[in-house]
């Protein structure tokens, strides 16, 4: 079933994130891909969706006055709002999926979207596909990656927030251009709820994103608070930096992995000085290779590498750090 | 002030978690409070607990759960932390439940609770440890039509007059955020909002022997249609453990562990 419509989320719209370039090759799978936004996509958003076979961008048009109630500009990402666009554009175009990505606010908006429109929900798939009777069914992976479930969407309309890392994006065959179609979404109501403040975080600069990086490399409190040989590691294999929950507890980084943190599923994880304990391991046990560098051999992380390396952090890792390096330039 | 605090019974993380014909096993032996709802409750008896003293009496924290008899297992240990009461919702019927069929079991609760005396907040934790869907809190304001504040850091209640407006923090992926609402609200408690505390003596003893209720659909006025599997808009297809990984290649450092590090990423084509 290929004639299926597709909708998948682009938000925000001032950049396509790999995440979104995966839902969209995800969604071609399943049939024709539109977009949904709630704001302006910029020029280069447009050319790279193009790349990736959309037509068609719904983007939402919500009254100020709506939003000026809530918050103004702020309200605009909250996932009521993301939720009313997704709902209205499945309504309009007829759409029989919605992919979005595994942010928490994404997963919300999926859900209130999922339950406005009686949709089946899946939150946070690893795979995306369909079976006999043309029923999406994902794959996800479970219980810090120790099972793998396999779940079939039975209503007609299914919502999906899917993993990064999911697929390798790839351009549609051949680009197309991109239209934005005006989407006039009536705000539920926020039922009282008012965004007082709030302050978009900063991307890393010349680093990728926690979320969507195939290589990831964190510290823990083997690190003692000393993340520099776990950033110029990081830096020498081009991975994201990440710690666990303790070192962030402890104030030594801002973001953390782990099963209320970021969940992460790269192609390689780096555990620098983490023990290993399952909170943690609920956040990266999915990732394809594992490596840990430990200085205590009896550390539980080892039970789930791949390779290892009992040693001092100051050691080994500016060592490894200088050798790729070292390789990348010959 | 009357909270009810939505509470999960879950595998222990600690414990080997399995699935027993594409369902989760809720054997008592490996089940636990989820660990993230003792955040909520904690928030739940801290809001209470900062209360002027003549609006703290009276006030109720509740503890309700969407489970088998296993489930009082999550219960007691709501009592040990110091809930006031606690309330099981059990039914075959709600069996199988997906995302909604379990918010519309847990809103019902609550209306049923806010039928004896208006609750003012429901609280939960930011996700159970089981799915991690950490969707439930804001389908519960959808279905009980009241405002939704999730993942919250940092919680205050400010009192004006008879109206009272909830304010929290939090970081979401994009940004930091501070959002209001009035009450009454849905309030999902972060595991970096506060530190839950141990259970005293006192409570532990106190928790053996305090009456949980036990509410049925019916009760609840729950139609067992839109409930349960016989509701669900997914269907569980199968769960099957993953093959344990090769022998991990360990080596020791002593000198050379960057560089076979190095050595294995490049062999591996990984960098």
């Amino acid at each position: 079933m290929t004639n299926r419509t597709v909708l998948v989320l682009v938000d925000p719209a001032t950049e396509v994130r790999s995440s979104v370039l995966e839902l969209l090759t995800i969604g071609r799978g399943l049939g024709r891909v539109e977009a949904v936004t709630v704001e302006s996509p910029t020029v280069e958003v447009l050319a790279q969706l193009g790349a990736y076979g959309v037509e068609t961008v719904h983007q939402a048009e919500i009254a100020p006055a709506a939003l000026g109630s809530v918050g103004g500009e702020a309200a605009r990402h909250l996932p009521v709002v993301v939720a009313a666009a997704l709902a209205t554009a499945v309504r309009r175009t007829d759409a029989d999926v919605v992919l979005a990505p595994a942010t928490f606010g994404a997963k919300e908006a999926a859900a209130l979207a999922a339950h406005a429109l009686g949709a089946g929900l899946i939150i946070d798939a690893a795979a995306v596909g369909e079976d006999d009777d043309g029923r999406i069914v994902t794959g996800k992976r479970v219980f810090a990656g120790a099972w793998d479930t396999r779940c079939a969407v039975t209503a007609d309309v299914a919502v999906l927030t899917v993993r990064s890392n999911a697929v390798v994006p790839q351009p549609a065959q051949a680009a197309v251009a991109t239209d934005v179609e005006g989407l006039t979404v009536e705000l539920p109501g926020t039922r009282g709820v008012v965004v007082e403040s709030r302050d978009v975080k900063d991307r890393p600069v010349g680093r990728p994103t926690l979320e969507e990086a195939a290589v990831v490399v964190a510290g823990g409190r083997g690190t003692e608070g000393d993340f520099g040989p776990v950033e110029e590691f990081a830096d020498a294999v081009g991975a994201a930096v990440g710690a666990t929950r303790d070192a962030v507890f402890e104030g030594w980084f801002d973001r953390y992995v782990g099963q209320t943190g970021v969940t992460v599923a790269p192609r390689l994880y780096v555990g620098a000085g983490i023990s290993g304990a399952p909170h943690h391991r609920g956040g990266m046990q999915a990732s394809q290779v594992i490596v840990a560098v430990n200085s205590d051999p009896e550390a539980p992380i080892f039970e789930i590498c791949d390779f290892a390396v009992v040693g001092q952090l100051a050691d080994v890792l500016p060592q490894a750090a200088a050798a790729i390096r070292a390789h990348r330039e010959s | 002030m009357r909270i009810v605090v939505a509470v999960k019974y879950v595998p222990d993380i600690n414990a080997e978690r399995r699935f027993v014909d594409a369902r989760v096993d809720r054997s008592p032996d490996v089940g636990t409070l989820n660990e993230l709802d003792e955040n909520a409750i904690e928030a739940a008896l801290r809001l209470v607990e900062a209360l002027p003293d003549d609006e703290r009496e009276g006030s109720e924290v509740v503890a309700v759960t969407v489970a088998p008899a296993e489930g009082d297992v999550a219960l007691r240990k709501s009592f040990q932390m110091g809930v006031h009461r606690a309330v099981r919702v059990s039914d075959v019927a709600l069996a199988g439940s997906d995302y909604f069929g379990t918010a519309a079991a847990l809103a019902a609760a609550v209306r049923r609770l806010g039928a004896e005396a208006p609750v003012d907040l429901v609280v939960t934790g930011m996700a159970a440890l089981d799915g991690l869907g950490s969707v439930v809190p804001a389908l519960l304001g959808a279905e009980l039509d009241l405002p939704v504040l999730t993942l919250a850091k940092k919680i205050a209640l400010d009192h004006a007059g008879d109206a009272a407006t909830l304010r929290i923090t939090r970081e979401t992926d994009e940004a930091t955020e501070t959002l209001s609402a009035p009450l009454p609200a849905v309030l999902s408690v972060a595991d970096t909002a506060n530190r839950p505390r141990f259970p005293d003596f006192k409570l532990i003893m106190a928790a053996r022997t305090k009456q949980i209720e036990q509410w049925t659909a019916a009760d609840l006025g729950l139609d067992a249609a839109a409930v349960g599997t016989a509701g669900a808009r997914t269907e569980a297809l199968s769960a099957e453990p993953r093959p344990a990984r090769a022998e991990v290649e360990l080596v020791v450092d002593k000198g050379e562990g960057g560089n076979a590090l190095a050595d294995f990423l490049i062999r591996n084509e990984l960098v």
